[in-house]
């Protein structure tokens, strides 16, 4: 190391992303003080089992855990849980904290991740639910025990996995969502129609097309939807899942470029000492030149290791953060998994299994490149198609079937 | 080296094996992971630490 490098990181945001950047710093030799700031409680877990495993019954909290809690002090780490920053004073490398007190730092990395968005004018109903936090899903969990209607609103991700999970625990589930099928934005029409049938054929009602205008209340309780069409649905519990806003608003005014999240050069760091990495940081995708911001569980991971490097390498000799990004969902029996962008994409060919046997593989293509490569329940061999994702390839012309 | 893990937190992501292909493959339908060597080589070790690190759902444990 020629550069003497930071000596005091401070790291806003205890979950994923900010784990990966204190064990990234730890694992590549940094030995200076490290503050770790969290708003939650609890120690770090992990969301993605919120919407499918927890919310049925088959794990509890313990199980979500992303490290032992003897691996935290093994850190080294001063890990400040319940605390929650509300200012940041850039010039004077401060961070303030809710409860009145500050903490200092020479590098700072915002990992703050985002929130549920919520429906407007449902904040305090009771029977309505938004699905981020470990109380978000065990709320949820609590109330599909007692078998209600639950109107999903939101066919994304969430809402779908949501809704699977409380079919199966034998609720009445309707799905409301504003595209023509459910993750049809990711998925496309024929993908997405073939999952809308998933959940018909598992008793899902599936109101596609349709905006939710706003939750109706009796008694300060949800007791039903109205779509922005006038038609109402009657429900018990309703959950909101529209997607998700990031947690930026202690940023303002401290000159740190904030927008559509923390505003970052291609390798991931926003001036005045400041990185970001996971859910909250938008940043220049090194291949096109755009701003993007991923809410995926293993670009967290991987930004976090990205954005430790970066640090101890110095902004000068940081490197662009690219990669491929990568989800997956599980529905019913369903492994969805998507490497790349599929959203938007102009061509969908499917190169192995089939629509009907639900086993498959989808290339997705904009303008005749590769953007994204969708699998169902293949997920050994959708790997090897990553690469023509990684590389935008050509997509290979042959004659339509 | 040695690598120990929680198979039934596995989500199939793949990361692992991008990481340490020589040391980790997935099951063909739902990707759980396969591990080759519990007890990897000297040169593996930092791909295995990688995989760990990158895997999302913290399934793979590393120890010395
Ligand atoms: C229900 C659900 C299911 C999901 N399923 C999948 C899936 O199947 N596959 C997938 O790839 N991804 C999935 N995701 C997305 C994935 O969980 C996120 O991409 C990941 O959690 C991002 O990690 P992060 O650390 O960037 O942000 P977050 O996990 O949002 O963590 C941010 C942390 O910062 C804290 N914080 C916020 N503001 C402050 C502040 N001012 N001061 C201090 N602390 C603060 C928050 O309390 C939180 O603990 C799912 C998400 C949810 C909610
Ligand atoms: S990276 Fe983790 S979750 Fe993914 S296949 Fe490997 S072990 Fe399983």
């Amino acid at each position: 190391m020629t550069t003497p490098g930071p000596s005091r990181v401070t790291v806003v945001g205890a979950s994923a992303a900010g784990l990966s950047v204190v064990e990234g710093l730890r694992r590549e030799g940094y030995a200076g003080s490290i503050t770790w700031i969290g708003e939650e409680t609890h120690l770090p877990y992990d969301r993605p089992p919120l919407s499918k495993q927890l919310l049925s019954g088959a794990w509890e909290t313990d199980r979500l855990r992303l490290r032992d809690p003897g691996d935290f002090e093994a850190l080294g780490v001063d890990l400040r849980l319940g605390a929650r920053a509300v200012a940041l004073d850039a010039r004077k490398r401060t961070i303030a904290l809710a409860d009145g007190g500050l903490a200092g730092y020479d590098t700072l990395v915002v990992a703050t991740g985002t929130r549920a968005r919520r429906l407007p004018g449902t904040d305090g109903v009771a029977g309505v639910h938004v699905l981020r936090t470990v109380e978000d899903a065990l709320a949820l969990r609590e109330a599909l025990a007692g078998k209600p209607h639950l109107v999903v609103v939101g066919g994304g991700f969430v809402g779908a996995e949501a809704a699977a999970v409380a079919r199966g625990l034998g609720c009445e589930v309707t799905l409301v969502t504003d595209t023509a099928q459910p993750m049809g934005g990711a998925l496309g029409d024929e993908l997405g129609s073939m999952l809308g049938n998933v959940h018909t054929e598992h008793g899902v009602h599936i109101e596609t097309g349709a905006m939710a205008g706003q939750v109706l209340t009796d008694g300060g309780r949800a007791c039903g939807v109205r779509l922005a069409d006038g038609r109402t649905i009657a429900a018990d519990a309703v959950l909101v899942g529209i997607g998700a806003q990031p947690n930026v608003e202690w940023l303002a005014g401290s000159g740190v470029p904030v927008g559509n999240g923390v505003e970052c050069d291609a390798t991931l760091y926003a001036g005045f000492g400041v990185w970001a990495a996971g859910d909250v940081a938008s940043w220049l995708d090194p291949r096109t030149q755009e701003p993007v911001r991923i809410e995926h569980r293993t670009n967290a991971a991987e930004q976090g290791l990205a954005v430790a490097r970066n640090i101890l390498a110095g902004p000068e000799c940081a490197r662009p953060f690219d990669s491929v990004p990568y989800i997956w969902s599980d529905q019913y029996d369903l492994k969805i998994q998507i490497y790349g962008r599929s959203r938007g994409a102009d061509e969908v060919r499917i190169v192995e299994g089939s629509l009907t046997d639900r086993r498959l593989i989808a290339l997705y293509a904009t303008r005749g490149r590769v953007c994204a490569a969708v699998g169902v329940n293949m997920a050994r061999a959708l790997r090897g198609y990553r690469a023509q994702v990684a590389e935008a390839a050509v997509v290979e012309v042959e004659s339509a079937a | 080296m040695n690598i120990s893990i929680d198979f039934d937190k596995c989500c199939g992501a793949g990361q692992c094996v991008l990481a340490a292909p020589d040391v980790f493959d997935q099951r063909d339908d739902d990707g759980v992971v396969v591990l080759l060597h519990p007890r990897p080589s000297a040169e593996q070790e930092e791909n295995v630490r990688q995989a760990a690190a990158l895997c999302p759902a913290a399934v793979i444990k590393v120890e010395q």
